[in-house]
């Protein structure tokens, strides 16, 4: 009997734990969090210790362990791919070796040593589902559907880059899939380096740039047709081959050949935290535009294929909300859930479900009204005396609220006078996305406060949006969304009679001109296109966030906040009390709140070298 | 032993036999590595590349 499943996703980035208990997700965390390095690919230690404690049990405890991904065939896809590019990738083959050797082919001993440092005295069976299986099988078992249609699309797994399949009941099965090279997630990336961000990290950069691109310009439509003519060979159903005579990313150390692009092109690459040019805004849109063509393709394909009515995501891109959005517009399926942990992280959970019901053929219990994930509210919790012991330990004054509504009273008002407040509330938000509980707020309304936040707060690109939160039942009133959006992973217009016009000369403005204008009566989360990533807020799901918006629109007829995570530039969202003190004191924001406790910036003493040297590795 | 039982069991499975000399030679190459390392062989396997 295997009741109690620890899944784990290590070794490339975004490490991950995750508890399945009889086949519902109880616990799960990235490793960044903890050890406070960003995409932190190690080992999760610290993440599997806090899944055991959270549902009270030790490694002993554990029946099984599942693995994300096989590291023998992916072993496989490195060495066929070297094989058939040789003599290319010598350099990078060699420099890969000894790393091979030990991380891919001793991934199992590694794994039970791993097991036994944290106390598995005779560590449990490991299972090794497929990486696309176990993304597949995070999309599906927590989804709130008995049947649903299933589509992974991310850079690479073993071989598997893009899978289409469909769920019944406790079974997946994959019917189509497309495979190394030939991925969608390595295409974007690829043009992620080329526009001056990071790999694996700066995908939603390029997303959030795209809008800043004109689509009707001669030179965007220039670039979307060398894309589709020279370097995507794209086919009706949605499937693709790379050429990859523009592409170094199968045995180089960069993702582009960069002679062939700049010839393509005639587009320089980028150069990092240089000011985006119009030729850089308008290839994130074309690549973005191609994306979102290659994902409803492939969409159209699911549903001809398997039928289905419902629709399940996963996988790197399907993080890509913009995309998302256009795919919902399509109404190709009624309903469609696309889980919160899309990367790779969320694997972790998916290898821990499919071993409980593919591995072990455990039955799937009664589908809920809502999905699993409980709101992705799956992290860690701190306790109001966890909050007075950081207080206590930093001489830092507060205020302490006896009643929730009060405190919901008191910080929207707060809100309204244009203050940024950093809210820390219940656990820790599983996957990429600050969904309330790990959240920097603000006023939505104010002109400046995208300006503010990117600068003083956040300490990031001037160019990039902030996101509402909206109660749920208003969303409509502000955003042309016929769905909840739960997770932040829909792109919405904003309603038309609020949006204002754009100036005359819009087209010949620069970026920050473009962007400062006033677009809607919710200026800070209404993007240069009109659109907004939106996230719904469930009284159900996140009752203390429902109420401090409600409280909000009791204050201003808002019942929305900007909800950006907390966390600066190149730094995990915090997970502890004393990061987010920490980082409260790092930042411009203004007010803190940590569970019923409220910190007054002005009233704080000036931050010691405890708080200036605890660690936090930049990894931007 | 395990690492040898599973790696035989991934090529049978996946019937690709072909790619063992790879990974011996691999192996053989990854073990002189860490073998070289501060150690007599060395000089040894200097004059060998």
């Amino acid at each position: 009997m295997a009741d109690t499943i620890l899944g784990i996703s290590a070794y490339y980035h975004d490490s991950a734990a995750a508890l399945v208990l009889r086949g519902k997700p109880v616990a799960a965390a990235q490793e960044e969090r903890f050890s406070r390095i960003k995409h932190d690919a190690a080992f999760p230690s610290r993440a599997v210790a806090y899944v055991l404690e959270e549902a009270g049990l030790s490694m002993e405890d554990i029946d099984a362990v599942a693995f994300y991904e096989k590291p023998y065939i992916k072993f496989e896809r490195l060495l066929e791919t070297y094989h058939a590019f040789a003599p290319r990738g010598l350099k990078s083959f060699l420099e890969s070796v000894p790393v091979w050797i030990k991380e891919k082919l001793f991934q199992k001993t590694i794994l039970k040593n791993e097991l036994k440092s944290l106390g598995a005295i005779k560590p449990p069976p490991i299972l090794f589902p497929e990486h696309h299986l176990s993304h597949a099988a995070s999309a599906f078992y927590p989804s709130p559907f008995d049947d649903a249609a299933i589509l992974t699309i991310d850079g690479v797994g073993e071989w598997a880059t893009t899978t289409i399949g469909f769920g019944e009941h406790d079974r997946i099965q994959v019917v189509r899939k497309l495979e190394f090279p030939h991925s969608l997630g390595l295409l974007y990336s690829s043009f992620t380096e080329w526009c001056g961000f990071r790999v694996n990290s700066g995908e939603y950069k390029l997303m959030g740039l795209a809008p800043y691109g004109r689509l009707d310009s001669g030179k965007t439509r220039d670039i979307r047709r060398k894309i589709l003519d020279d370097m995507v060979d794209l086919r009706a159903d949605g499937s693709f081959l790379l050429n990859m005579d523009f592409f170094d990313f199968a045995t180089g150390l960069t993702m582009c050949n960069r002679s062939r692009w700049l010839d393509l092109f005639d587009i320089p690459r980028r150069v990092p935290e240089t000011d985006p040019s119009s030729d850089i805004m308008d290839m994130a849109r074309a690549i973005q535009d191609v994306t979102e063509e290659i994902v409803i393709r492939l969409a159209r394909t699911t549903s001809r294929t398997t039928g289905k009515k419902n629709l399940v995501m996963a996988g790197g891109a399907a993080l890509n909300c913009v995309a998302n959005g256009k795919l919902l517009k399509e109404e190709l399926f009624e309903r469609i859930w696309i889980q919160p942990a899309s990367g790779d992280a969320g694997g972790a959970l998916g290898a821990a479900l499919a071993a409980w019901h593919i591995g072990y053929g455990k039955k799937r219990a009664v589908v809920h009204i809502r999905d699993d994930m409980a709101g992705a509210y799956l992290g860690p919790e701190f306790c109001e005396r966890d909050v007075l012991r950081v207080a206590e330990r930093y001489d830092a004054p507060f205020k302490r609220y006896d009643d929730r509504a009060v405190l919901s009273k008191d910080v929207a008002g707060l809100i309204a006078q244009g203050k940024v407040v950093g809210w820390f509330q219940g656990r820790m938000e599983y996957g990429p996305r600050a969904l309330g509980n790990r959240s920097i707020l603000a006023d939505p309304r104010n002109p400046d406060m995208q300006k503010k936040l990117n600068i003083s707060i956040k300490m990031r690109e001037g160019f990039r949006p902030f996101a509402p939160s909206v109660m749920e039942e208003y969303a409509a009133d502000y955003f042309d969304l016929s769905v909840s959006s739960p997770y932040m992973l829909l792109v919405a217009p904003v309603v038309g009679h609020r949006c204002r016009p754009l100036p005359e000369e819009n087209d010949a403005l620069g970026l920050y001109e473009r962007l400062y204008h006033q677009r809607s009566d919710i200026p800070s989360v209404t993007h240069v296109d009109y659109t907004a990533r939106v996230q719904t807020v469930s009284r159900d799901t996140n009752p203390r966030f429902w109420d401090l918006l409600h409280a909000f629109k009791q204050l201003t007829g808002y019942g929305m906040l900007v909800n950006t995570s907390f966390n600066v530039r190149g730094e995990p969202i915090v997970c502890s009390p004393e990061d987010a003190y920490s980082c409260f004191m790092r930042t411009g924001m203004d007010y803190l709140v940590m569970e019923n406790l409220l910190f007054d910036k002005t009233l704080q003493p000036e931050p010691d070298d405890r708080l200036l040297s605890i660690k936090i590795i930049h990894n931007d | 032993m395990e690492v040898i039982k599973d790696m035989w069991g991934f090529l049978n499975r996946r019937k690709k036999f072909w790619l063992l000399p790879l990974i011996l030679t691999l192996l053989l190459f990854g073990g002189l590595v860490v073998m070289s390392s501060g150690t007599a062989i060395g000089p040894f396997i200097y004059t060998i590349f």
